[in-house]
C-alpha cells in the first residue's frame, strides 16, 4: 500500500556517497523476516556500528543535529543492486519520506514510490550544492513540496523536479495499485483469452 | 522496425495510458523465500487470492544451507521460518514449489531456464533482481520489488513505462580460457555501474551468437550491474536446442508452432536504439575487480588504480572509500593479492559449462593451503550432471569442498559467508562493501579465474597456472 505523501519541511540528512548499494541500506541478514516493519534498526547497519556494535559517531544518521530527519540527500546511482523492498521499508521505518539524489536504481525507484517514499531527481550540481548546505548548517531544513514539484533548499534555493503524472496521483492519493488493476479485470481476461489461443503453449499449468 | 524488446512488450500490452505506461501481461513469476511472504501477506489481508497458480513457481534458494544435514534440519530459526512460509504459501496457493530436498532445487534464475519455462518472447518477473538472467532467451524478463511480487500474484500483470534502448554488440572470438564473464565485467567497466539506467540492453554480435545458453545467460546475469534491469539477447537455434525436451517447454504437439513463433522475435535490421556501445573480444583478457563496485574490473595484467589520478572529485573519493574497504594500496599488482577464500557458484557461474570450466584448472592441482575453496552447483540438476561427468571427483581430489544448491556466498543470507577482512576470489556478481558477510572482500572474476586463485592463494592468471 502507499502511504499517502504529505508536505515535507524537515531536517535533510547529507549522505555523500555515490553508488549507494541496497546492500549497504539493508544487510541481507535483515531480509529473514516475514514483515515489513521494524527494518529500520537495520538500516545502513555496517555504516552506522562498528565490528563490535559500537555506533560510529561522524556517519550522519548518528549525529544529533540531523536527528528526527525526513530528506536524505545522497550522491548518484542510490539504490542500486538488489531488488530488496526492504530498502526502503528500512528507508520509511527510520522516519525517511523523501530521497534526493542525481540518479537512482531503477528498481530501488519503483519500490519507493509503492511505498510512499517520494524519489526526486535533481541534476548533480544541485544536489551537490544542499549535501554542500547541509555538511556547512546540519541541522538545516529541507522543503519538499509535491503538488508544486519543488524542492526548497536551506538558503531558500529552489529546486523543480519531474515526476510521472500517475506516480504523483498516487503518491499523492495514497491509491491501492492492486485496486486500480483489478478494475481493468475484464481487460484482462479478455487479454488471456485471445493469448490462449494464439501461444497456447504459454498455459499448460507449471504445477503439471 | 521494432527491437526484439518492442515486439515482446508491443503483444504483452493489456491496457495502455495516454503517459506511455501500459498494463503488461505476465507470463510467468518465479517466487523464492525472501521476496514472497510479505507479499502473500498482503493478499491474504486484503482477500484476495492468486490469479494465475499454474503461472507461477517457487523455490527456496537464499536462505537454504548448503551442507548435507539440510536434508534433516536447519539450525537457524528465521531461514527456517521463511522457508517453512514458502511451503506454506506455495502450496496454499496450488503454486509448483520445487522444495529443498527437490533434486529440481536450486537458484531460481537457473531452475528456471532447466525447466524449459522460460521460452523466446514472454515476460517474467522474480521478485530478485538477476531475473535478467533470462533475458538470454530472447524474453522481457526483470526484477521487481515485493509490491509487484504481489501485484503480479493478484493480477497476473504489472504496470510498466518505456525504457530506452540500448545495443551492446561483442564482435570477436573469446580466445578460451576468456570466457563470457570476461565479457559482461569489461562491459560493465565500459558503460559504469550506472550506463545502463533507465535501458533495456540487447546483446548482439558474434561473439554472444556463438555463445552457449549458459554463457548468454552469465551475461545478462550481470546487466543490473550496469543498473539496466533488461538484458536480452535475441533467440536461434542455439535457443531452440537447449529448450527443446525439457519438461516444462512446449511439449511435441505445440513445438513446430511455437518456433514458428519464435523466429519472428529479433529486432528488425532497421531497428533504431537510443544508444550503442561495442566491445571487441578477440583481445579481451581475463577481468578482475579491485573495488566495491562491479564496474572497478581490470584485466588481471593490471595494477590497484590510484585514486588520485582521478580528476572527478566525488569518483576519486569513492575509490579512496573503496580501497580502504578492500585494504589494498595503488599500484599493487592484482596478482599480488592473496585470498583466503574461493567461492565457485551463484546465478552468474554455478551452471554445468562454468563447473566445467573450474574443473579443467582444478584437475590435478591442489588448493592453496592458505584458502578455503567452495563449488556449489547451482541446482541439484547440475550438481547431478556435474557427478555423471566426475567434476566433483576432480574438485574434491584438488581441495575444493563440493556443496548441495543455493544461493550459497554471494549473499551473505545463509551459513557460508565471509568473516570480517576475509578477501574472497568469487565467481558471483556483486563486490560490495559487506556482499558476502560484514566486513568481507570480494574480487569478481571468471570461474576459471577462480579455480586459479584457488590453487595459487593469490589471484592469478588462469593462462599462466595452466600453461
Amino acid at each position: 500500500m502507499i502511504e499517502k505523501f504529505v508536505p515535507l519541511n524537515a531536517v535533510g540528512v547529507p549522505l555523500d556517497r555515490g553508488n549507494v548499494d541496497t546492500d549497504a541500506i539493508i544487510p541481507a541478514r535483515y531480509l529473514k523476516t516475514l514483515k515489513r516493519t521494524g527494518l529500520g534498526a537495520g538500516l545502513f547497519f555496517a555504516w552506522r556500528y562498528d565490528a563490535g556494535g559500537s555506533s560510529l559517531p561522524d556517519f550522519p544518521l548518528n549525529r544529533p543535529e540531523f536527528r528526527g530527519g525526513k530528506v536524505l540527500v545522497a550522491g548518484e546511482n542510490f539504490g542500486c543492486g538488489s531488488s530488496r523492498e526492504h530498502a526502503v521499508w528500512a528507508l520509511m521505518d527510520f522516519g525517511f519520506r523523501a530521497v534526493i539524489a542525481p540518479s537512482f536504481g531503477d528498481i530501488f525507484h519503483n519500490n519507493c514510490l509503492k511505498n510512499g517514499l517520494l524519489p526526486v531527481t535533481l541534476p548533480a550540481a544541485e544536489v551537490r550544492s544542499l549535501i554542500d548546505a547541509l555538511l556547512a548548517a546540519p541541522g538545516a531544513k529541507v522543503a519538499v513540496d509535491l503538488p508544486a514539484q519543488t524542492v526548497t533548499g536551506p538558503g531558500g534555493d529552489i529546486h523543480a523536479f519531474r515526476i510521472d503524472p500517475f506516480a504523483k496521483k498516487c503518491l499523492l492519493e495514497g491509491l491501492d495499485e492492486i485496486a486500480l488493476t483489478l478494475a481493468s479485470a475484464e481487460e484482462i481476461d479478455r487479454y488471456e483469452r485471445e493469448r490462449k489461443k494464439a501461444t497456447p503453449w504459454l498455459f499448460l499449468d507449471l504445477a503439471g | 522496425m521494432p527491437t526484439l524488446f518492442e515486439k515482446i512488450r508491443d503483444r504483452h500490452v493489456v491496457a495502455a495510458r495516454e503517459d506511455g505506461n501500459a498494463l503488461l501481461y505476465i507470463d510467468r513469476q518465479l517466487i523464492h523465500e525472501v521476496t514472497s511472504p510479505q507479499a502473500f501477506e498482503g493478499l491474504r489481508r486484503a482477500g484476495r487470492s492468486v490469479r494465475r497458480p499454474g503461472a507461477m513457481l517457487a523455490v527456496p534458494d537464499h536462505n537454504v544451507p548448503t551442507t548435507p544435514e539440510r536434508a534433516e534440519r536447519i539450525d537457524d530459526r528465521e531461514s527456517r521460518e521463511q522457508i517453512e512460509e514458502l511451503r506454506k504459501n506455495a502450496l496454499g496457493a496450488g503454486v509448483a514449489l520445487f522444495d529443498i530436498n527437490d533434486p529440481r532445487q536450486g537458484i531460481v534464475h537457473i531452475i528456471g531456464p532447466e525447466s524449459g519455462l522460460v521460452q523466446p518472447g514472454i515476460t517474467i518477473v522474480c521478485g530478485d533482481s538477476h531475473t535478467g538472467t533470462l533475458g538470454a532467451f530472447g524474453t522481457i524478463a526483470f526484477g521487481v520489488g515485493t509490491s509487484e511480487v504481489e501485484h503480479v500474484l493478484a493480477t497476473q500483470t504489472l504496470w510498466q513505462g518505456m525504457p530506452r534502448g540500448m545495443r551492446v554488440i561483442v564482435n570477436g572470438a573469446l580466445r578460451s580460457p576468456v570466457a563470457p564473464k570476461d565479457v559482461i565485467l569489461a562491459v560493465i567497466a565500459k558503460i559504469g555501474a550506472s550506463g545502463g539506467t533507465g535501458y533495456a540492453i540487447e546483446f548482439a554480435g558474434e561473439t554472444i551468437r556463438k555463445m552457449s545458453m549458459e554463457g548468454r545467460m552469465t551475461v545478462c546475469n550481470m546487466t543490473i550491474e550496469a543498473g539496466a534491469r533488461f538484458g536480452l539477447i535475441a533467440p536461434d537455434e542455439i535457443t531452440f536446442a537447449y529448450l527443446k525436451g525439457r519438461p516444462l517447454a512446449p511439449p511435441p504437439s505445440l513445438w513446430d508452432a511455437a518456433v514458428a513463433d519464435w523466429k519472428t522475435l529479433p529486432s528488425d535490421p532497421d531497428a533504431a536504439w537510443d544508444r550503442e556501445a561495442t566491445l571487441d573480444a578477440s583481445n579481451l583478457e581475463p577481468h578482475v575487480t579491485w573495488g566495491t563496485s562491479p564496474q572497478d574490473a581490470l584485466p588481471v595484467g593490471g595494477s590497484v588504480p590510484d585514486p588520485e589520478a582521478q580528476p572527478d572529485a566525488s569518483e576519486r573519493a569513492r575509490m579512496r572509500r573503496a580501497l580502504e574497504y578492500m585494504g589494498l594500496v595503488p599500484g599493487t599488482r592484482l596478482t599480488a593479492i592473496p585470498v583466503d577464500k574461493v567461492f565457485i557458484g551463484s546465478c552468474t557461474n554455478a551452471r554445468i559449462e562454468d563447473l566445467r570450466a573450474a574443473a579443467a584448472v582444478a584437475s590435478g592441482r591442489k588448493v592453496h593451503a592458505n584458502v578455503t575453496a567452495l563449488v556449489v552447483p547451482g541446482s541439484g540438476l547440475v550438481k547431478r550432471q556435474a557427478e555423471e561427468e566426475g567434476l566433483d571427483r576432480a574438485f574434491v581430489e584438488a581441495g575444493f569442498q563440493w556443496r548441495l544448491p543455493g544461493c550459497s556466498m554471494c549473499l551473505g543470507m545463509n551459513p557460508d559467508r565471509l568473516k570480517p577482512g576475509e578477501r574472497c576470489a568469487s565467481t558471483s556478481n556483486r563486490n560490495f562493501e559487506g556482499r558476502q558477510g560484514p566486513g568481507g572482500r570480494t574480487h569478481l572474476m571468471s570461474p576459471a579465474m577462480a579455480a586459479a586463485a584457488a590453487v595459487s592463494g593469490r589471484i592469478a592468471d588462469v593462462r599462466e597456472v595452466t600453461r
